[in-house]
């Protein structure tokens, strides 16, 4: 027997972390641990009660807490290590996990680690909203957590920020449990989220406002009121009892920050090659954390192809090739895969995904050392998924860019 | 919901102390400790609900505070004592050490000043140093750095257990502390009848702790005011605990004469603050923060130590300090009505506390009271809270770990409910565990939290559904 806990430990029990636990035990790898830092697994679906999760993977649709149930039974019965309630407080540079349970404190190593925290949105303080600092004032997440778990709600008449399919859920969320949105506002000029779902606030009778912005919050206690800019830079102050901060999701991407495995500018998330492999070999990354963020269908889909890579790396010693970046121009805001490597045979990414950081139109370019291999003219949206094959022998070349060319 | 703790009408205390502060809290405590039967009366739901809620939570050794002031006597000997009674009371510390940094040939030029004046102020362990050397024990500085003094002495606390532990040895020893309770009008006739919200409270003596309503407690007393407060803002921008390898020590600027400037510093939490501004304002209760001014904190901390550029910010907040019209304390003493004031205790509060409280019970002294201490003190053990000592997370059985971000488990949050002075408000809940406190700020743990706390705290954070509010 070797030294090593496990052969792979996944963190994170979401789509992604347990598809890869059973793309693992499908391929006959023998000792694999999920842990998650929850009772129980589902990740971010246990919160959202009424977004359909599970039809590609499962063949049925399940909502919320039903479609972790079933993953963890998934997990179960292919014979994954399940540990809930276990947190990861470190992660060194070996493959040795600090982790904390209810028992206490361990420490776990493993051949591989996948890392699978997923995202969270963006909470008030981090967005630098002026204003007082009432109770109130909460994300999407938070929300769902008080309606799902403990039949509570934090206020009646919240105004709600936002216009991404996430928005959308709270207002509904908010209107399932008595509570009624006074206005939704979204900073961009137009919607982020596709039609039909921006026709909801019109069929439910809450004002929705593109192109206007939060400038002040007010209550001393609790939330008293909150003054939006409109587009025409008019301002106007609403009564309120709570704003709901919702979408602008980033990767939970703490371990990596506090470990020497860092983060990509861009994303906030680790940097992987097409593989799903950070620069330090031991580590692999898939689902959400990657890049905020994708629904739950395609976290599992993802979480699968880099569970092969890894049973196919760990047939072999880690590897010691040396990634090359992929770099582009802004206003693109990031790119996965981040690194590519050579020798990839099948790949867990056949695409670059990007995102844009604001609205943007004009020519986006692809090029492996200095050549174009790709390109397209268009109007770009920002979180809205775009992707570009990687060209076969991408991996081979030294400088990896995309290009983009604004053009009013 | 909060018991009522009002005391019997009839119970006669010796000190009724108006504000429940860091310096309100200390004070309580050395007067239980002399012997005295102590009231703490607090207009809030909880300890701390004004200006000591927001600070730099730096232990300062004094170095720039005006010579020969009281302020500088009262900051070192609460310090000492901080440094004395901080084991026995389980309340960590962190000697960081700090940086008075010069950016510019002007800034360097007033460090020759800086050093003298803190010789003149008793810390030796003071030593000028070459931009270079300065950043060779702080390699994350700009290069930018023209020249730095190095004081030794400077520590990092955790500002809100160690008033926590300041009134709860009080309360060991028989200190009464009524929240809720905001004094109307006071009237001294041989002994003290303080009319409050909760009720009319008797003393022999009183002392006004009450820091942004110093004056208008003065005046509730029937004195003639000899200050007036006036706020001054202070906003601050906290970073990622991913910031904290850049940031081991306590970053400080050349002063002014009105601010201290803006400070970069580790915490005991293990984040990295940015701050504070200095604002002036009238209004007493609303701190907010502003956009503009949090990006500009954000670009100052990026500009002196670059790599802070790329960390998340955790948390935003704003305080106020409670400034007069002088830099210097306003303390009064007023021996006909057995009355002491506190007052325009701005900025070295947490470091002076326990200096004010000795201070406090000096001049109580003068009045002719005469107090017995008790036979023993009871000895007691604060929770840490900070990354240099062990947290409950690290203990075997420890049950389940409520807030994730900051590590804080459910058997902290429950013990706080049972403790001897328990939160009254969400802020005082988040004060004594840090759940919430951390990036996500209460994505996972804010609706535990609210179902955890419900019925025990001033303002619910929810209601059932359904429930009017």
């Amino acid at each position: 027997m070797s030294h090593f806990d496990a052969d792979v430990i996944i963190i994170g029990g979401g789509p992604s972390g347990v598809a890869a636990a059973l793309e693992l035990k499908r391929q006959g790898i023998d000792r694999v641990i999920l842990l998650d830092r929850e009772a129980s697994l589902g990740g971010a679906t246990r919160h959202c009660s009424h977004s359909p999760f599970g039809m590609r993977e499962f063949g049925r649709l399940y909502f919320g807490g039903a479609y972790g149930r079933r993953l963890q039974a998934e997990a179960e019965r292919a014979g994954v290590d399940v540990r809930p309630n276990h947190s990861v407080v470190t992660l060194g540079e070996d493959g040795t996990l600090t982790v904390t349970s209810p028992r206490g404190v361990e420490t776990l190593q493993a051949r591989r680690v996948m890392l699978a925290t997923g995202a969270r949105e963006m909470p008030r303080s981090a967005r630098l909203v002026s204003g007082d600092r009432p109770i109130g004032v909460l994300t999407t997440g938070a929300l769902q957590a008080y309606a799902a778990f403990h039949g509570l709600m934090p206020f009646k008449r919240p105004l709600i920020v936002g216009s991404e399919l996430v928005s959308f859920s709270a207002a509904l969320t908010c209107l399932t449990h008595g509570a009624r949105p006074v206005v939704m506002i979204e900073p961009a000029s137009r919607a982020l989220a596709r039609a039909p779902f921006t026709l909801f606030p019109k069929l439910a009778g809450i004002p929705f406002h593109t192109g206007t912005d939060i400038v002040d919050i007010r209550g001393t206690t609790r939330v008293e009121a909150v003054t939006i800019r409109h587009a025409d830079g008019r301002k106007e102050t609403i009564a309120c009892d709570g704003v709901l901060f919702s979408g602008h999701f980033t990767p939970e991407s703490a371990l990596l920050m506090q470990s020497s495995l860092g983060v990509a500018s861009g994303s906030v998330g680790p940097a992987i090659d097409q593989a799903g492999r950070m620069a330090n070999p031991l580590y692999f990354a898939g689902g959400n954390v990657l890049r905020a963020i994708e629904t739950g269908g395609w976290a599992f889909r993802e979480g699968r192809g880099v569970g092969a890579a890894i049973a196919t790396d760990l047939a072999r010693s880690p590897t010691t090739g040396v990634p090359v970046p992929v770099s582009f121009d802004a206003p693109v805001k990031l790119v996965v895969p981040n690194l590519l490597r050579r020798g990839e045979a099948e790949p867990a990414f056949r695409d670059f995904q990007l995102r844009f950081l604001r609205p943007a139109r004009g020519r986006l370019t692809l090029e492996c050392d200095g050549r174009a291999v790709w390109g397209r003219v268009g109007a770009w949206w920002p979180e809205r998924r775009i992707l570009v094959p990687i060209p076969p022998h991408a991996a081979e070349a030294g400088h990896i860019h995309f290009r983009f060319e604004e053009q009013g | 919901m909060l018991r009522a703790n009002a005391p019997s009408p009839s119970t006669l205390f010796d000190v009724a102390i108006i504000g429940a502060g860091v310096v309100g809290c200390a004070v309580a405590r050395r007067f239980a400790l002399a012997g005295a039967k102590v009231a703490l009366i607090e207009k809030g739901a909880d300890i701390l609900s004004g200006a000591s809620k927001a600070n730099s939570a730096i232990l300062h050794t004094g170095f720039d505070a005006p010579p020969g002031s009281l302020e500088l006597q009262l900051v070192q000997a609460g310090r000492q004592e901080y440094l004395e009674i901080h084991k026995s009371l389980g309340l960590s510390i962190v000697e960081t050490g700090a940086l008075v940094c010069a950016w510019t040939a002007d800034e360097a030029d007033k460090l020759a000043d800086i050093e003298r004046q803190g010789r003149e102020n008793g810390v030796s362990e003071l030593g000028l140093l070459s931009g270079e050397a300065a950043r060779r024990t702080m390699p994350g500085l700009s290069d930018r750095l023209v020249a730095a003094i190095e004081v030794r002495g400077e520590h990092v606390i955790d500002p809100w257990s160690a008033p926590l532990a300041y009134l709860t040895q009080a309360v060991a020893l028989g200190a009464t502390f009524i929240r809720s309770a905001e004094l109307l009008k006071g009237t001294f006739d041989s002994e003290w009848s303080l009319n409050t919200t909760a009720g009319t409270i008797h003393a022999r003596a009183v002392v006004n702790a009450a820091g942004l309503y110093g004056d208008i407690v003065d005046e509730r007393l029937g004195f003639a005011p000899e200050f007036t407060i006036k706020p001054r803002k202070g906003q601050f921008v906290v970073l990622d605990k991913a910031a904290f390898r850049h940031v081991p020590r306590i970053v400080l600027p050349v002063p002014t004469e009105i601010t201290k400037g803006i400070v970069v510093c580790p915490t005991a939490f293990g984040n990295v603050l940015i701050g504070p501004t200095a604002e002036e304002q009238e209004d007493r209760v609303r701190a907010t923060v502003e956009t503009e001014t949090l990006k500009a904190l954000l670009k100052r901390g990026a500009e002196i130590v670059p790599a802070l550029a790329d960390i998340p910010v955790t948390a935003v907040y704003a305080g106020l300090r409670p400034a007069t019209e002088k830099k210097a304390y306003r303390i009064a003493c007023r021996p006909e009505s057995r009355a002491i004031t506190l007052g325009g205790i701005r900025s070295t509060g947490l470091s002076a506390a326990l200096g004010l409280a000795q201070h406090a019970v000096h001049l109580h002294a003068g009045f002719g009271e005469a107090l017995t201490p008790p036979a023993s003190a009871p000895r007691l053990t604060m929770p840490n809270l900070t990354e240099t000592e062990e947290r409950d997370w690290q203990r075997p059985d420890h049950g389940e770990i409520l807030c994730h971000c900051e590590l804080v488990t459910k058997r902290e949050v429950e013990a706080t409910f049972s403790s001897p002075v328990p939160p009254g408000d969400f802020g005082g809940l988040r004060r004594r565990t840090r759940a919430g406190m951390g990036r996500c700020q209460g994505f996972y743990c804010n609706a535990h939290l609210a179902a955890l706390s419900a019925g025990r705290l001033a303002t619910p954070l929810a209601a059932e559904e359904g429930d009017a509010k």
